[in-house]
């Protein structure tokens, strides 16, 4: 899952360095993730692994780092709240 | 107050202005003419604006209420406000579709078909036209740049409440430049707005604040807008006490807008932007609320200060 949401990263959260150097508990804002980049980012993760952040989810702190991101992909794909 | 209740008070208020000749119907919510005494306030009050702003030495600026539209596909508002544009559209077809459209509209039936879009869109905010302005320039002074505008501004959100107007007047102080000088602006503003909008004898209250973005991309937007704390409103009471109405906002978009249109501080970083925005009809409408429709009749130092 991990590098799923590295590859999502990559791809849609329009960062200032490279995805893959980025470990799991770095802050994705001081890396530069924008609060456009981060709706780029949660559509993108949508798509990866097929859920759908309820709204309760959509702000900032469910996408501040790849472990946050990961913690709350797993919720959904498991098909309860995260 | 439930949301009836609310709804019945616009309206209410809505109709005391348009009974006391303060507001023309014109048979679309939101969508109203001004007499000379409201006018009067809303011209008072720019010059209220202008008696705080005036020496900072703002470029003034003062554009149509209408967008070069490649401007307003650049800026991005369909990705956040797809609702709230307004586009202008004309009558694109030969004589052959002419006939069809004085028949259709005789017929009363779809008449638009054959309206192709101009290159003019409605200003949705009176920032819009600057930024690409500016953008153009080169890289800003040392100094930064702060621009004076206003213009009146459409969203498409009929509404019966009188302060939701579909065409309405916004002026604007907007500073470009460092993050420092573009966050310093937006604190002074927060400061002069209480203090001015207090000098009017209003109840007022600021107060974070979220744009109305759009779907749940928008919801996303809006948390965090409001997390960063990146919006401010001075809120007044107009037609409901619980939920009172943003007057002036004060917004910090970043480096947002410096992004998009490539705007760059003098020492080559993307520039930040912030604006202080003053909503005249709805600052009008609070002054007829609290000090009554014969503004001969307001307490006199509240006539002082935007009559002299």
């Amino acid at each position: 899952m991990i590098a799923g949401i590295r590859s999502v990263l990559a791809e849609c959260g329009g960062l200032a360095v490279d995805a893959e150097t980025l470990a799991i508990n770095d802050d994705l804002y001081a890396a530069g993730l924008t609060s456009h980049g981060c709706v780029g980012l949660m559509l993108g993760l949508e798509e990866e692994f097929d859920v759908e952040f309820p709204e309760k989810l959509l702000n900032r702190r469910t996408f501040e780092s790849i472990a946050a991101i990961r913690d709350a992909v797993r919720g959904l794909v498991d098909g309860g709240e995260a | 107050m439930n949301m009836v209740d609310i709804t019945a008070a616009q309206a209410a208020y809505r109709d005391e202005l348009v009974d006391a000749g303060l507001l023309i119907p014109t048979g679309v919510d939101g969508l109203y003419g001004r007499s000379g005494v409201f006018e009067d306030v809303v011209e008072r009050f720019d010059a209220l604006v202008t008696r705080w702003g005036g020496r900072d030495g703002a470029e003034v600026m003062r554009f149509p209420p209408a967008l070069n539209r490649q401007y307003f596909e650049e800026s991005e508002y369909l990705k956040s406000f797809p609702h709230l544009a307004g586009t202008i559209h004309s009558f694109g077809g030969d004589e052959k579709a002419h006939r069809t459209l004085l028949r259709r509209l005789e017929e009363g039936q779809d008449w638009t078909e054959d309206q192709v879009a101009t290159d003019v869109v409605m200003t949705p905010a009176a920032c819009y036209p600057v930024y690409p302005t500016i953008a153009r320039r080169g890289p800003l002074p040392g100094e930064g740049k702060l621009i004076d505008v206003f213009s009146y501004c459409f969203r498409h959100e009929p509404s019966i409440d009188p302060a939701r107007m579909q065409l309405f007047r916004m002026r604007e102080y907007i500073r470009i430049g460092t993050p420092d000088q573009v966050v310093e602006f937006r604190e002074l503003w927060l400061e002069r707005g209480r203090a001015m909008m207090g000098s009017l004898e209003v109840p007022l209250d600021v107060d974070v604040a979220n744009d109305p973005f759009f779907g749940r991309a928008g919801a996303m937007l809006s948390s965090s807008q409001r997390e960063q704390k990146l919006k401010f409103e001075l809120l007044i009471p107009i037609t409901s006490s619980e939920k009172p109405t943003a007057c002036l906002s004060f917004n910090y978009h970043q480096d947002h807008f410096g992004h998009l249109w490539d705007i760059h501080s003098a020492d080559g970083d993307v520039a930040h932007t912030a604006c202080v925005g003053f909503g005249m009809e709805r600052v009008a409408l609070a002054l007829f609320r609290h000090h009554g429709f014969d503004t001969a009749l307001w307490p006199g130092s509240v006539r002082k200060v935007l009559w002299g």
